[in-house]
């Protein structure tokens, strides 16, 4: 069909025929512009929800509004790791280069994500708490978390074979996974010790409708929004990778 | 086992005749305690409260310092693909590694932190504390550490790499360490914190290992 030969191989399952990168590419491609356009009607709708058809907290005012983007970021700050688990999940025992890709792709995401949680919380902490910054539990462990993911982009750009690297960061992942609990639980137990009247008051369930209806939908135009980014950078590595294999070819002087 | 006790052995020498390497890690552990009073200012009693906490970064940072030089001369002189192929499991060779990074660089500190303790102004309890959550502390330092540095030695320029991975995931160390010696909930969380210690200690001195042969044969291949 192309000139790579991606339909050369005889009886894949449908599993490799979806995750064969060649594959991947041409399947997806039509679900990329339907994805913007449902993320960009999401945010309309949310936005709109947020800046005008909401009530203002009795208590913080329009303030309250940080929160229909500081809570979904913050969700997915947790989320794309998940995703970079399982992906470094698929690395390790299928060795599928699609997995390494999805791996790559969503380290810096997660790092914008997690960045854009711990940037508007503290826009939010100024007026409510008075304060940029606290030494909250949840705070602390946000911040590891941005330096975990800044650390894997480090680690990505310093390796110079991405699929030895790929195998690696994947080791790296899957241990920062197992790590991530245990640095929750000694940050919750310091920061406990510290400060024995906490600035956070259970205050979710008690939420009126008004506000959780704009922060489903920025939750799920936010969720999107990852999905749309992930499969679009998705496709720009594994471009990317060919032009690298095209170039080597060049090199070698066997380029047809 | 006798490969693992070679590979102790053959470390420990190496560290031992190797241009004196323990005792500039020892001497940038005290500068680095020693020089927290230039910032802070004198004042007795600020450091004597600060000391567990300046005590513990100084052995960290000194602890993060050496990691470059854990593996990457073996593989640059073709030992670590020796190991590879060797009778004794790769994971065995790490912990011998393990084993022989926490007696050349976290010994030494700890054999030093009495004279930071005496110079920052401690008192006996404190400075018995610190060295016992010294000695059970570090040796989760050293398997983070050997995992840091089997994760970037397939890295040419990954010199200041590693210390960037592991800082993130040493925090608990930090945090139990420093709140073994300087109970702010009293002394039963003190000694929460002391055991708390000594399970994360156990627990990634007998992983890390493990996850540091798998980067290393998946790096190398």
């Amino acid at each position: 069909m192309n000139s790579d030969g991606i339909n050369d191989a005889p009886k894949m399952s449908w599993w490799n025929r979806l995750a064969h990168p060649g594959q991947f590419l041409i399947w997806t491609r039509p679900l990329v512009w339907p994805l913007v356009a449902l993320t960009a009607a999401l945010f309309a709708i949310g936005l709109w929800f947020a800046f005008f058809n909401s009530p203002a907290d009795y208590q913080m005012g329009d303030t309250v509004r940080i929160m229909y983007v500081h809570v979904p970021t913050a969700w997915l700050s947790q989320f794309v790791y998940g995703t970079m688990a399982v992906s470094a999940l698929g690395t390790l025992v299928w060795r599928h280069p699609m997995a390494d890709v999805s791996m790559k792709a969503a380290a810096p995401l997660g790092a914008v994500f997690t960045a854009l949680a711990l940037f508007t919380g503290s826009m939010w902490g100024r007026p409510t708490w008075g304060t940029f910054w606290e030494w909250d539990g949840r705070m602390t462990s946000t911040l590891i978390l941005l330096f975990l993911y800044l650390g894997l982009v480090a680690l990505w750009r310093a390796f110079d074979d991405q699929l030895r690297a790929a195998r690696v960061i994947a080791i790296f992942t899957l241990v920062g996974a197992v790590n991530v609990p245990i640095i929750k639980f000694s940050v919750d137990w310091w920061s406990t010790l510290h400060q024995p009247a906490s600035v956070f008051t259970a205050e979710g369930p008690k939420m009126p409708g008004s506000l959780l209806t704009p922060l489903f939908v920025m939750f799920f135009a936010f969720t999107f929004l990852f999905i749309t980014l992930q499969l679009v950078s998705m496709h720009t590595e594994v471009r990317r990778r060919r032009v690298m294999t095209l170039e080597r070819k060049l090199a070698r002087g066997d380029a047809a | 086992m006798s490969g693992f006790l070679a590979v102790l052995r053959r470390d420990l020498r190496l560290a031992l005749s190797g241009g004196g390497e323990m005792l500039t890690l020892v001497l940038f552990f005290i500068i680095v305690g020693a020089i927290t009073p230039f910032a802070v200012g004198p004042d007795r009693a600020l450091l004597a409260r600060i000391a567990p906490g300046v005590i513990w970064i100084a052995a960290f940072l000194a602890m993060l310092l050496g990691l470059d030089r854990l593996l990457r001369p073996d593989r640059d002189d073709g030992t670590l693909a020796l190991y590879r192929r060797a009778d004794a499991p790769l994971a065995a060779v790490l912990f011998a590694k393990v084993i022989a990074h926490w007696l050349t660089s976290a010994l030494p500190l700890i054999l030093a932190a009495p004279f930071l303790a005496l110079i920052l102004g401690m008192d006996m309890e404190a400075f018995w504390r610190t060295l016992l959550s010294l000695l059970l502390g570090t040796p989760a330092l050293a398997a983070f550490g050997t995992f840091g540095a089997a994760i970037t030695v397939a890295v040419r320029r990954g010199g200041l790499l590693a210390p960037i991975l592991i800082a993130p995931l040493c925090v608990p160390v930090l945090i139990f360490g420093v709140g073994a010696i300087a109970p702010l909930g009293g002394p039963d969380q003190a000694s929460a914190a002391l055991l708390l210690l000594a399970a994360l200690s156990l627990m990634a001195t007998a992983l890390s290992p493990f996850a540091a042969a798998l980067a290393i044969d998946w790096g190398e291949e």
